[in-house]
């Protein structure tokens, strides 16, 4: 499993490497039952802080990805493979919605644009689930 | 018992009624790397002397592992514990590399042998050559050799990467990480390379004039700071009072920025509250933590 951080991204580390767990597991690079490296192997790969790595762990494991076994590891879970799915039918739900505007002559930008604003007011909303499960 | 390996209080510190320290509060977590940051003649290195009591403070107080600095009787104890690389890179400039390491194990009663011979060989570091001889990337990597083998539990590191090469750097940062990773070594390093500290460190300390005027977590740092970039219908009237947390307000026409540094939905709320407004959020890089903290200071 490869990783890539940008450090000057602006965005906390331990979310990136989160977000490259999570969105392995959804293209499938990541199957369950699959072992994460090792906290020491990945802050040495990436020079990067191995509280930083435990953190992003700790917090993968809380939203049910990733199992850490105690002297083991971590371990990708079966319901992240499930969740996987799921996720897989949005792709296509926002692949084909994407098409379609882009076809009405909507920009990347734009649409990018049109999608943040509306998260952000579902969010004010509360209409979106967090990242552990429930409503924020 | 305290979760602190490094705490201070209040310091203070003068040179010829110069001040350099002016109540520097620091406390820096067991097992952090802590990356210390600031402008040159911010009051880093004074900092650090007084850490390895060096320097004796005019007033407050410093604590390292517990123990205060000032405590003559306890001194030896305390670095005992600590591995430095200081600024200067001074070494015996009579020495071989060799004699250096030989001189300066005794000293240290959990010397790690085999770390010496890994650094040894992989900072190739040629035994034979006199410190006089070296040059300013080998003496710092000299340095920290000679700080990590000693089994430290705390290092102190002045730049510890200043001078050295970017494959130099890369190998040196990563050996940092390797030895926080398998040790939990705490590590207190300044630097002006805010990528690199952006990468290993995991709590950050900005000093200005003497005092510290940002100091925490640095992912809860980036979480909490955001910049808002807010287009305005035309004729509204910006509020004359912004909700707490906002950094400053930038305004070029219809177009607001504003750097917040906590309390982002409550200002994003404040400003959706105006008519015809549209809110867009970015994150914040150390950079622009670290310059605009410099700058309006």
């Amino acid at each position: 499993m490869i990783f890539r951080l940008n450090p000057s991204s602006g965005i906390p580390l331990y979310l990136q490497l989160m977000e490259q767990v999570k969105h392995a597991v959804e293209t499938g690079a990541l199957r369950e039952g699959d072992q994460l490296p090792a906290i020491r192997k990945v802050a040495e790969d990436l020079v990067m802080n191995p509280n930083t790595v435990v953190r992003a762990y700790r917090e993968l494991e809380h939203e049910g990805v990733i199992e850490l076994r105690h002297g083991s590891g971590a371990y990708i879970k079966e319901s992240a493979g499930t969740r996987a799915k799921v996720i897989h039918k949005a792709q296509a739900a926002v692949q084909a919605m994407v098409e379609r505007l882009a076809s009405l002559g909507l920009t990347e930008e734009e649409l990018r644009r049109i999608f943040e604003n509306e998260l952000a007011q579902s969010r004010a909303e509360g209409r979106l689930g967090t990242a552990a499960g429930g409503k924020a | 018992m305290t979760d602190f390996i490094i705490e201070t209080n209040g310091l203070t510190k003068s040179f010829k009624r110069q001040p350099a320290l002016r109540g520097l509060d620091l406390r820096v977590p067991k097992g952090s790397i802590f990356g210390f940051l600031g402008r040159n003649g911010a009051g880093k290195t004074t900092t650090i002397k007084t850490l390895m009591g060096l320097l004796h403070p005019d007033s407050g107080s410093a604590r390292v592992f517990g123990v205060p600095v000032a405590d003559a009787d306890r001194s030896i104890e305390i670095r005992q514990r600590i591995g430095f690389v200081t600024e200067d890179k001074e070494l015996y400039p009579y020495m071989t590399v060799e004699q250096i390491v030989r001189f300066t194990q005794p000293f240290f009663p959990k010397w790690r042998d085999d770390l010496e011979r890994r650094y040894v060989k992989m900072f190739e570091l040629p035994p034979k050559r006199k410190i006089a001889d070296l040059s300013k990337g080998m003496r710092s990597k000299l340095m920290l050799l000679l700080a990590i083998s000693r089994g430290a539990d705390l290092l102190i590191l002045d730049e510890p990467t200043d001078g050295l090469d970017p494959a130099a750097t890369e190998d040196v940062l990563r050996e940092l990480v390797a030895i926080a990773a398998s040790s939990g070594t705490t590590m207190f390093f300044s630097s002006h390379q805010l990528a690199e500290v952006e990468l290993i460190a995991d709590h950050i300390g900005i000093i200005d004039q003497g005092k510290m005027i940002v100091a925490g977590s640095l992912d809860d740092m980036k979480a909490q700071y955001q910049r808002l970039q807010v287009v305005f219908a035309n004729g509204v009237e910006l509020p004359a009072r912004w909700v707490e947390g906002v950094e400053y307000v930038r305004r070029e026409g219809r177009v607001v920025s504003i750097l917040a540094s906590r309390n982002v939905d409550a200002i994003v709320e404040q400003a959706r509250s105006l008519p015809g407004t549209a809110v867009e959020r970015f994150p914040v890089t150390l950079k622009e933590i670290f310059l605009e903290h410099v700058r309006n200071n």
